[in-house]
């Protein structure tokens, strides 16, 4: 089963409706729109694309040129437990790179948690710095981070606990 | 009744936090969640206390476990005593954290009974020129790496008139901005991240007092999107300062009206980049402005701004506040105040050290970070982020202040100091400052584009020992190229770490 991230399909006049909005509150709002439309559907389509050059009354090579700059935004849907480790100095120093290749091997080996998880797309800095290997789990944030660690992160989460765990008060 | 308090730092999270609360909670006990005390490796720390305002004992690296069996007393060996005592906590010179782990964080009385307030009310029973002058003998500097002079930079803002947004028609509503800088993407730092988190008023306070100083009517914080916890901590703070008159139309009451707008980052590093940053609050891609003019004179959609760093703008309500001569009193030469120095990497004692500037490098590693987190022997320190140099053990007892890490080729940046041991290959360090360089660059200027790719490529030739002098001689060359020649300090220091890499640990690139 390959599984997917839970994000519902792209529909235009319910984009529409709240991109207005989005232009309306405000000013500069290219960059505020291609989050919105992230965060809502998981990635920017061309459809989306054209639909926020139209609102903000940009070409849309304006829109594909801020959509391309920035690491964050991504014209692909996201893999659905989506697993990011540190790549910076801080990490380094305490066997970030060694972690990294470990967990790229973890995932060669099982074909499931590479599809699962993406693989890694490094990430530079999670402001987790005197406590690493930093790594991030479908947003939730991971100090001291092994490989074992994450895999049992990612299982939980797969079972479904994965918003109860170590709930919030 | 007793009290806990539990952290809801990301930090303390990452290591179990939340479920600790739960579990207390579960048991019924009340429970506070603070920020973090800043000693990292102790988390999750567990204080308690007889009631909200009592003295807190507490508990280091607390599990559910030590919860639910009911373990959290004297006799646990990772019983701490009170909390305050600690030597980790009592010798330093909390000023802009004075309150980060102590109160909760959305609590607007408790952040009054702990000094909150306090310097935005006596800001504004003074003129806006005194409140300007205030900060100019405090001398404070600016802390997100230029260390340039807070109060000189309002003046600037203070002394232009107020604009119409960018394309909008000369009749349209006139602004000023205030920008903070929230982009804190270097590695090794988490200062700015503790201190919205843990006590995200302070932060909005000095914002006002700002904004009030150079009549600014909008405030915008520029965050990293990698910090979704300061986010939220955020927003509720600016809805309840809404609700209790700290921002708005009126703010306390009064004719000056100021408000707090929040935007995130999407992923880029030069974003933190104060041109870049504005590119970015615009909607635009992420690339540096050349100046002049001055984000001072024309800024944000084009119209006067002030941009400081998170921990600047969190260090003027305590000036307001304790007065700037008790602030200038703190520190060595040209570095007035205080610093929050935040120890990362390979070190045992990992956390936040706010002290006064002229604090050394060695003793923010030994004393407090207790040396390497894995008991070999220290190699290097990068001080200041992926921008800065690497210091050698020898170089340790330079005095962590703007004048003296200059003298020896480095920078203070925005106070992070990170630790690597003696495993550490440095050239593969200098190799990753370019690598880093090239995938983050913004690609306006050509020294900074093509200068790392080329920094990579002719490291690679020197670790595999082709003609060695020649390419030793070229590296060189090209951080001249990218420092002198740089737009801005993305490619114009990122020749300090490799650099500092290659003249103090020359034999790992021959090896």
């Amino acid at each position: 089963m390959i599984s997917r991230s839970a994000f519902p399909q792209w529909n235009e006049s319910e984009a529409r409706a709240r991109l207005t909005r989005v232009v309306r509150e405000h000013d500069g709002p290219v960059l505020v729109c291609l989050q919105d439309v992230q965060n809502t559907y998981g990635c920017v389509s061309t459809a989306a694309v054209e639909l926020i050059a139209e609102l903000c009354n940009v070409s849309r090579a304006d829109v594909t040129g801020v959509l391309t700059f920035y690491a964050d935004l991504r014209t692909t849907p996201p893999p659905a437990i989506p697993v990011r480790l540190c790549a910076a100095e801080a990490c380094q120093a305490v066997g970030g790179r060694t972690l990294a290749e470990a967990w790229r091997q973890a995932c060669e080996d099982d074909d499931l948690l590479a599809v699962d998880t993406g693989v890694d797309e490094p990430i530079f800095c999670l402001g987790n710095c005197a406590l690493g290997p930093a790594a991030l789990v479908s947003g939730e944030l991971m100090g001291r981070a092994t490989v074992m660690s994450i895999k049992e992160r990612v299982s939980e989460i797969r079972d479904g606990n994965g918003t109860t765990a170590g709930g919030d008060s | 009744m007793t009290v806990w308090f539990v952290p809801k730092d990301a930090a303390a999270r990452s290591m179990g936090a939340d479920g600790v609360a739960s579990a207390l909670l579960a048991r019924g006990e009340e429970v506070v969640r603070t920020g973090s005390r800043g000693m990292l490796w102790l988390e999750p720390l567990v204080e308690c206390a007889s009631d909200r305002n009592g003295s807190r004992v507490g508990w280091s690296n607390v599990t559910v476990a030590d919860v639910n069996e009911d373990r959290l007393d004297t006799d646990h060996p990772a019983y701490l005593g009170e909390v305050d005592l600690l030597t980790y906590l009592s010798r330093q010179q909390r000023w802009i954290y004075e309150r980060v782990g102590i109160i909760d964080p959305l609590d607007p009385q408790d952040y009054q009974r702990h000094g909150g307030l306090a310097g935005l009310k006596a800001a504004m029973t003074m003129a806006p020129a005194d409140v300007l002058d205030a900060v100019k003998t405090s001398g404070l500097r600016g802390r997100g790496g230029a260390g340039f002079p807070a109060g000189i930079k309002w003046q600037t803002v203070a002394d232009q008139e107020p604009q119409p947004l960018r394309g909008q028609p000369l009749r349209a509503t006139r602004h000023k901005f205030i920008c903070v800088n929230a982009d804190e993407g270097d590695s090794g730092t988490f200062a700015d991240r503790m201190l919205m988190e843990g006590d995200p008023f302070c932060l909005l306070e000095g914002m006002a007092i700002a904004a009030y100083a150079v009549g600014a009517d909008r405030g915008m914080i520029y965050l990293r999107s990698e910090y979704p916890d300061a986010m939220d901590a955020l927003n509720a703070a600016i809805e309840v300062a809404r609700a209790e008159g700290w921002l708005g139309e009126s703010v306390l009451g009064s004719e000056f009206s100021f408000d707090v707008e929040i935007r995130l980052g999407a992923g880029s590093y030069v974003c933190g980049e104060e041109t870049a940053m504005l590119e970015s609050l615009e909607g635009r891609r992420g690339m540096v402005r050349a100046k002049p003019p001055l984000p001072a004179i024309k800024g944000l959609f084009g119209v006067p701004t002030v941009i400081n760093n998170v921990l600047t703008i969190a260090s003027v309500p305590g000036i307001l506040a304790r007065g700037a001569e008790a602030y200038a009193a703190l520190g060595c030469e040209r570095s007035r105040g205080t610093q929050v120095f935040q120890l990362a990497g390979n070190i045992a004692q990992g956390g936040i050290v706010e002290m006064a500037f002229g604090v050394s490098a060695r003793e923010l590693v030994e004393d407090f970070g207790g040396g390497t987190l894995s008991g070999r022997p220290l190699k290097a320190v990068q001080v200041g982020g992926p921008l800065g140099a690497y210091l050698p053990p020898s170089q340790l007892d330079v005095p962590m202040a703007y004048e003296a890490l200059a003298e020896v080729g480095a920078m203070l940046g925005h106070g992070g100091v990170v630790v690597f041991d003696d495993s550490a290959d440095m050239a593969e360090q200098a190799r990753f400052a370019m690598e880093f360089c090239a995938e983050e660059s913004c690609g306006k200027c050509t020294p900074c584009r093509i200068g790392a790719v080329r920094g990579v490529e002719v490291i690679d030739r020197l670790r595999e020992g082709k003609d060695t002098e020649t390419q030793t001689l070229l590296l060189r060359d090209l951080c001249d190229v990218m420092k002198q020649g740089s737009l801005c300090a993305m490619g114009g220091l990122t020749p300090n770490p490799v650099l500092s890499a290659l003249d103090h640990f020359a034999e790992d690139f021959s090896r």
